[in-house]
């Protein structure tokens, strides 16, 4: 007859593995990501199809319909121009969410391609980028951000600009933390005295765990980003009108916060709305690649 | 314990680089700002001839190399400039501004304190169940909140609706700026809450489950004091460094809402600044929020150092 | 107190995890044992054989998800699962303490030992601060710790193992408790320090009359340090008795395995022979003996049916049907 062996009462910790650790359950078991799945990707559907989703124009006026209240015709009111609130809503999905998603790719390249290579080669090249990081990050994120959008002009281009040089700070901190401990690991030594050259080593080794926190950081990062998008609007730095936005949607009615509280309040609950979604599938994506590291 | 205090120097002389490099940055960033402050100064005076002789005269028309030497040398004699807008030395307008910032920060930071550690609590010693269900639900839609926007809520709520306080301003006497400061203060620490609770919450759950706690126990120790004595302590350690990190980010997004609730301080200083194209007030207030987080990082090493008997940061890198 | 009213008295206890809607797993199985004042009664077994568990139930430190299924657990006479929780906790300290196997997590990493010693006296015997912190360093003094008074002031990660449980030692006696339960103290420490601790209990509780409950895996020391003890085996007890007799002439397969499987410096020659097989799924309890699968002498009603303690010879009890059999006129 055979025995298993009895179960310690204390559980094991695993060692970290080198490929992606994979998460004990299904993914379709995962609330949060299921959760920002449906949140992002409903968000995702009304942005590209918002021009059928409401008759009304957003930018056109009707200055005879304006600040009217929630009615059959219009559910969500008029902005002070005579323009459809939901319609507004909507079409501002597009610009939030579109400039939100592009305005994190050039920091999570350049932040992850500096601080993996400073991490990994160390040395002078390493002292460098660390001053840089320190100096940049020694200006608070919207203070650099606000300053660059003037100096650069409102429009699109410039908030990437702005953002692009502010944030890749973050990922480049967290890459190089990520591939120093990766570097000490027994299986990076192996592969090096195996013959790899450096290039792949990086690549296969220390590349796909490294990643995976680059990108768990950059959904929130997102957020992030939308944030400032929403704020920069909201001081008149960014979008520049009639183009609908919720930040300047809510600059816009924060005029009539006496008579007409829902503009300024409804625009605001859908950034939060965004930012759950984000945030859900963020964790559930940190809960996908890592999940030996719950937070 | 002073021993573990003797990185402190070399930090400092850390610091002085990065001054450098923010101060380089800084006046960059302001020269290449769009438009002749000069025309912005004559506004319906300026005529080619005027704006030339304006521009002679503030210095404008020399080599950028020659205009940062100036800037240097005067910030070594602490003279930041002359604001062109209000035509008072920089250093007097950020000094008056600086107190106002530095309540409403401190302000912040207190309420953000007074409002975490007993909700991080709380949910810590009943992991899984209905109300750490409820804080973590708190966290994660405080994230995703504008801050901006919160202000302009608590306005509604509290300023408009019930009328408890007021919508903007900055009052006069001390116990007037505390009554003006607390909604722009309340609405920085509702943003900042999430972040601490979250850590906060999760170091708890970790010492709570540690060996030391067990050994309290058996000698009686349970309670009020135990949370005190051997659980705070230890949980507050993480995130200290966790708070230090995000003074930075309040520091920014004061600059924001000293706009949106009208307050005297240094962000309304800064945005005002933009606007008109003040080089010398930019410069200078950027100069000393950059300082500002640099010295808050130093502050944090410290008390985390503090904190921790086994942490010895001459030895090892730096908390963040 | 009468004599015959033992210090602590555990009878038929049993310790498990349920879980809603699973069947109860149970990892101490009707355990019963007395401590008499003084005495040190000793608990060997593996890993898994639920001997912390036990101990940590008697100190009212259970992990969460465990907890007691049945039986009782009296300390002076007195039922601790039916008195106030208020009272339960006042015994820790001055009447029970415990000593943990690993001092570096144990101890408080952000607190001086000397504060960590002096904070049982002065929340329960209400001393001062001074006079808990002078009772701290005479502790540390009668531990044998040098230079006691400058000590006090370090911390947990600058001193050594060894010194760490003195200190762990200093804690749990500084406000003379009647019962001690020491949970493996010396298993994370060096074999030369090893000795040393063991000496120290063995003299402060002599001194103090301190009973001791001394949970370890180590034969040795067992042998070392306690008179009476028991062997536990998938968490129930198999065996009782006087250490001596038990190890000169055990009554259960198991304690014999045991035994022959330990090295014994008097017999350097002797062949060590392992016991084959690993202890049971605690999920899935056989129905019969749970040593039946490893056990060399089995027969096929030990695989149905389940032996429990009984006496074998005065004050010797063994959980064996075939015990008569198998160690009649066995010579050690």
């Amino acid at each position: 007859m055979t025995t298993t062996p009895a179960p310690t009462l204390a559980p094991v910790k695993p060692a970290r593995r080198p490929a992606r650790a994979r998460s004990l359950r299904p993914w379709y078991r995962n609330g949060s990501l299921v959760a920002g799945m449906v949140i992002v990707g409903a968000l995702i559907l009304v942005a590209v199809f918002a021009p059928l989703l409401t008759s009304y124009s957003p930018t056109t006026q009707d200055l005879e319909a304006s600040l009217q209240g929630p009615s059959a015709a219009h559910w969500l009111g008029t902005d002070q121009f005579g323009r459809d609130v939901l319609t507004r809503l909507i079409w501002s999905t597009r610009v939030d969410l579109r400039i939100g998603f592009i305005a994190v790719l050039i920091p999570f390249v350049v932040g992850t391609i500096l601080g993996g290579l400073a991490g990994y080669f160390g040395g002078w090249l390493d002292t460098i980028v660390m001053r840089l990081v320190d100096i940049f990050f020694a200006f608070p994120f919207y203070v650099m951000v606000i300053v660059l959008v003037f100096v650069l002009g409102a429009g699109e281009t410039s908030i990437y600009l702005a953002i692009a040089t502010v944030s890749w700070v973050s990922y480049a901190k967290i890459v190089r933390g990520e591939v120093l401990v990766a570097k000490q690991q027994d299986y990076v030594m192996a592969a090096r005295l195996g013959g790899f050259s450096h290039l792949k080593v990086l690549a296969r080794h220390i590349g796909p765990n490294v990643l995976s926190q680059a990108i768990i950081y950059a959904m929130s990062d997102i957020v992030q980003d939308i944030m400032a998008i929403v704020t920069l609007g909201y001081l008149g730095l960014g979008i520049a009108p009639p183009t609908a936005e919720w930040g300047s949607m809510i600059a816009d009615g924060q005029q009539f916060i006496t008579t007409h509280w829902e503009q300024a309040t409804i625009p605001g609950l859908a950034v939060v709305v965004v930012s759950l979604g984000l945030s859900w599938l963020g964790d559930g994506l940190s809960d996908l690649l890592s999940p030996d590291r719950r937070k | 314990m002073l021993h573990r205090l003797r990185f402190i120097p070399g930090r400092i002389l850390q610091a002085i680089p990065v001054a450098l490099g923010v101060s380089i940055l800084v006046f960059l960033m302001s020269h290449l700002l769009p438009g002749n402050p000069a025309v912005a100064i004559l506004g319906n005076h300026a005529t080619p001839a005027n704006v030339a002789a304006l521009s002679k005269h503030l210095g404008l028309d020399k080599p950028l190399w020659d205009q940062y030497w100036l800037f240097i040398s005067h910030l070594f004699q602490g003279d930041l400039g002359q604001s062109l807008t209000y035509q008072q030395p920089v250093v007097s307008l950020v000094f008056s501004a600086v107190p106002v910032t530095l309540t409403l920060v401190l302000y912040a930071l207190v309420l953000s304190l007074v409002i975490s550690v007993p909700l991080a609590g709380w949910a810590a010693t009943g992991p899984g169940r209905a109300r750490d269900l409820a804080v973590r639900a708190y966290t994660l839609i405080g994230q995703g909140m504008p801050q901006f926007w919160v202000g302009i809520m608590l306005i509604l709520l509290l300023a408009v609706r019930l009328q408890i306080f007021p919508v903007g301003g900055y009052g006069q006497g001390f116990t007037d700026h505390l009554y003006y400061l607390f909604l722009p203060a309340l609405t920085l620490a509702i943003s900042m809450c999430p972040t601490i609770i979250r850590s906060l919450r999760a170091s708890t759950i970790q010492v709570l489950g540690s060996e030391y706690i067990g050994t309290a126990r058996s000698k009686g120790i349970a309670g009020a004091s135990l949370f005190r004595v051997h659980v705070l302590r230890n949980a507050a350690i993480p995130t200290v460094s966790i708070v230090g990190v995000n003074l930075g980010y309040l520091v920014g997004g004061s600059l924001v809402i000293e706009h949106v609730f009208a307050i005297p301080g240094l962000g309304s200083l800064m945005i005002n600044a933009i606007f008109a194209r003040d080089f010398p007030t930019i410069q200078g207030v950027a100069l000393f929020v950059a300082l500002f987080v640099v010295i808050v990082g130093i502050v944090t090493d410290i008390v985390y150092t503090l904190l921790d008997p086994r942490v010895d940061l001459a030895n090892t890198e730096a908390v963040r | 107190m009468s004599e015959t009213t033992p210090l602590l008295s555990v009878r038929n206890l049993s310790l498990g995890v349920q879980r809603k809607g699973r069947p109860t797993t149970v990892i101490v199985d009707d355990v019963s044992f007395d401590v008499a004042e003084g005495e040190r009664f000793g608990i060997v077994g593996e890993s898994g054989s639920g001997k912390s568990l036990t101990l940590r139930a008697i100190a009212n430190l259970l992990p969460a998800g465990v907890s007691v299924l049945s039986g009782a657990i009296h300390y002076r006479g007195q039922d601790l699962q039916t008195m106030p929780a208020k009272s339960r906790r006042r015994l820790a300290g001055p009447e029970i303490a415990m000593i943990f196997q690993e001092p570096m997590t144990a101890l408080n990493p952000v607190m001086r030992v000397g504060d960590q010693i002096a904070e049982a006296p002065r929340r329960n015997l209400g001393l001062s601060k001074s006079a808990a912190m002078d009772l701290a360093i005479d502790m540390m003094r009668k531990t044998g710790i040098p230079d006691p008074a400058r000590r006090a002031r370090a911390y947990p990660h600058e001193l050594s193992g060894g010194l760490r449980q003195r200190i762990m030692i200093a804690m749990a006696l500084s406000c003379s408790p009647r019962l001690l339960l020491c949970d493996e103290p010396t298993t994370a420490l060096d074999v030369t320090v090893q000795l040393q601790v063991l000496r120290l209990l063995e003299q402060l509780c002599d001194d103090t009359e301190t009973a001791l409950v001394f949970v370890t895996h180590d034969l040795g020391v067992v042998n070392q340090t306690c008179r009476e003890l028991g062997v536990m085996y998938a968490g129930e007890i198999v065996e009782r008795g006087r250490v001596k007799d038990v190890f000169a002439d055990p009554r259960h397969p198991y304690t014999k395995g045991l035994l022959d499987s330990a090295p014994d410096f008097d017999q350097p020659d002797r062949e060590l022979v392992a016991i084959p097989g690993f202890p049971p799924n605690l999920a899935d309890r056989p129905d019969g003996c749970p040593f039946e699968p490893r056990c060399s002498f089995a027969v096929e009603h030990c695989r149905t049916d389940r032996p429990t303690l009984a006496s074998v010879l005065p004050g010797r009890e063994a959980a064996c049907f075939e015990t008569a059999r198998i160690f009649q006129g066995a010579t050690a």
